[in-house]
């Protein structure tokens, strides 16, 4: 365990230096992703211009979940997101390449690549954290400090683990990536609002099927001590930790599944 | 024109060799189509209009947009940038057939795959379960034309950002911004009306509502008579600016055009 993370600081040390190379497009890159990222949370604000409440949150609690989302989310992919070309590997059959070193192939995926422009909208997210956390004025109790400490990782897990086990569907299919899609990036616009206005069986299928839920809106309830609207035990309000510890154990059991099945391309 | 077919059948030809694709983008867009259908709803459980548009207009908004997402192509299109990058431009140059006209034909043959097959089915979805706006027989001709125009004023600012290649090399940061600023100021974000005033007026008066919002706006039936002739000429303007803005564009890079090793 411990030496796979320093082969992975190694190996994305190595990236991390040779996109420094160029500093200044580096810097513009890193910007521009920063910037653009806020037309993102301007369309939080313009629905805000138009109403006072969305259901029963205002613009602050929403923009305390719609940072908490963005910044698990920026994170995520920062560490992952090259798996949207994964299925390419597949195709080409160099996934083979993995196969036949001394390291697990989803470690080797996972360390292949590592783009830290992808900061900038992390860095944009933890903008409207500081944000929210600002106006919202909350009673700094440890419980609180606790919570939203453990939220962000536990959303990173969470989200990987929706992405790899899509990525997994790539042993099957390798031009249906875009499945994937609906649940990352739909998963991150999903959490950066209420899940209380959606509707039930859309809920029960993306926010506890795949748990989206327990990305922002259940560690949100807790931090503005807001009873919960859809009446949900309030036990859920911590189980983020243990929900995102058990399906990382479960994509790790439907990786392992789908590597077995898979047949190189050849040729 | 018999060329511009036979190009406009390959471009339909390239997106249908994926049906797996096709399908999981259609899965995606339903999803979205969804959380932005509930998000919106939210919005008027406080009030009944927002603009000009009430409950119904939004949805069917929200729906129709995801369905023309792939039609009108607001994401990134960067096949013109990558042959002017690794110099196959020059090959496209000599040729007795300009590159302008061969990218609108295979548009214009892409485009009307993507409707059928990417838009027609997220559409329906989301007409089964929401109570949608379905438009008079002469909206939907208008619309039609609409739509067509869309995807030519599409294809004329995608044209246009994938010629600055030619003058630089890595047009991945000015991509990212045409994106961006085409996503929110088509309408795709949010319909144009959501905004606050001003910012509206400035939205309006851009060419990106004519890729979105203005067809939309056409199968909602917010125009009329005149208004409706005039809309659509609007487009038709944006079409040709733009496509002679992308017309100078080639001329001028073409003759700055150095391609490089052997």
């Amino acid at each position: 365990m411990v030496e796979s993370v320093v082969l992975w600081r190694r190996l994305v040390g190595a990236q991390v230096r040779s996109q420094l190379q160029y500093r200044a497009s580096f810097a513009l890159d890193l910007g521009g992703s920063f910037l653009i990222s806020f037309i993102d949370f301007l369309a939080v604000l313009v629905i805000f211009h138009n109403v006072p409440r969305l259901g029963v949150w205002s613009v602050r609690e929403v923009a305390l979940l719609y940072a908490l989302s963005s910044i698990s989310f920026a994170l995520t992919d920062l560490l992952i997101g090259h798996l949207d070309q994964f299925p390419q590997k597949i195709r080409d059959g160099n996934f083979d390449i993995l196969l036949v070193r001394p390291r697990g192939s989803l470690f080797q995926v996972v360390a292949s690549d590592f783009q830290l422009r992808k900061l900038g909208k992390a860095a944009q997210g933890t903008f409207v954290l500081v944000y929210a956390l600002t106006a919202l004025q909350l009673d700094w109790t440890p419980g609180r400090i606790a919570l939203v400490i453990v939220t962000i990782p536990a959303g990173i897990v969470i989200f990987a683990s929706v992405w790899v086990t899509g990525a997994c569907l790539a042993f099957w299919t390798t031009d249906g990536g875009e499945f994937t899609n609906a649940f990352t990036y739909g998963g991150n616009f999903m959490a950066q609002y209420p899940i209380d206005i959606y509707a039930s069986w859309l809920r029960r299928f993306l926010c506890y099927l795949v748990p989206i839920g327990f990305v922002t809106y259940f560690p949100a309830l807790y931090l503005l001590d807001r009873p919960d609207p859809l009446g949900l035990p309030r036990f859920l309000e911590f189980s983020s930790p243990a929900v995102a510890l058990a399906v990382a154990v479960l994509t790790g059991i439907v990786w392992r599944g789908a590597v077995r099945h898979y047949r190189s391309a050849g040729g | 024109m018999r060329l511009d077919w036979e190009i406009a059948k390959r471009g339909w030809r390239r997106y249908a060799a994926y049906p797996w694709a096709t399908a999981a983008g259609v899965f995606t867009n339903t999803i979205f189509g969804f959380l932005q259908a509930y998000i919106l709803l939210a919005v008027f459980r406080h009030r009944a209009h927002v603009g000009s548009y009430d409950a119904t207009d939004t949805v069917t908004y929200v729906w129709l947009a995801q369905a023309l997402i792939m039609t009108v192509y607001v994401f990134g299109w960067q096949e013109l940038a990558l042959r002017i990058r690794d110099g196959s431009i020059a090959t496209d140059l000599s040729r007795p057939l300009d590159p302008q006209r061969y990218w609108l034909a295979f548009d214009l043959g892409r485009a009307p795959f993507h409707l059928l097959f990417r838009g027609v089915l997220p559409f329906v979805l989301g007409g089964l379960v929401f109570q949608l706006h379905y438009p008079s027989p002469l909206d939907a001709v208008a619309f039609a034309f609409s739509l067509a125009l869309a995807v030519v004023v599409s294809l004329g600012f995608r044209f246009l950002y994938n010629a600055a290649a030619f003058w630089i090399l890595d047009i991945r940061g000015v991509m990212t911004v045409a994106i961006t600023v085409n996503l929110f100021f088509s309408g795709m974000v949010l319909p144009l009306g959501f905004l606050p005033h001003g910012l509206e007026t400035v939205a309006r008066a851009l060419p990106f509502a004519a890729i979105l919002q203005t067809p939309i706006d056409v199968w909602l039936g917010k125009y009329h008579g005149p208004d409706l002739a005039g809309v659509i000429a609007l487009q038709a303007s944006w079409a040709i600016v733009l496509l002679w803005l992308g017309r100078l564009a080639l001329r001028g890079g073409s003759r700055r055009l150095v391609v490089q090793g052997g």
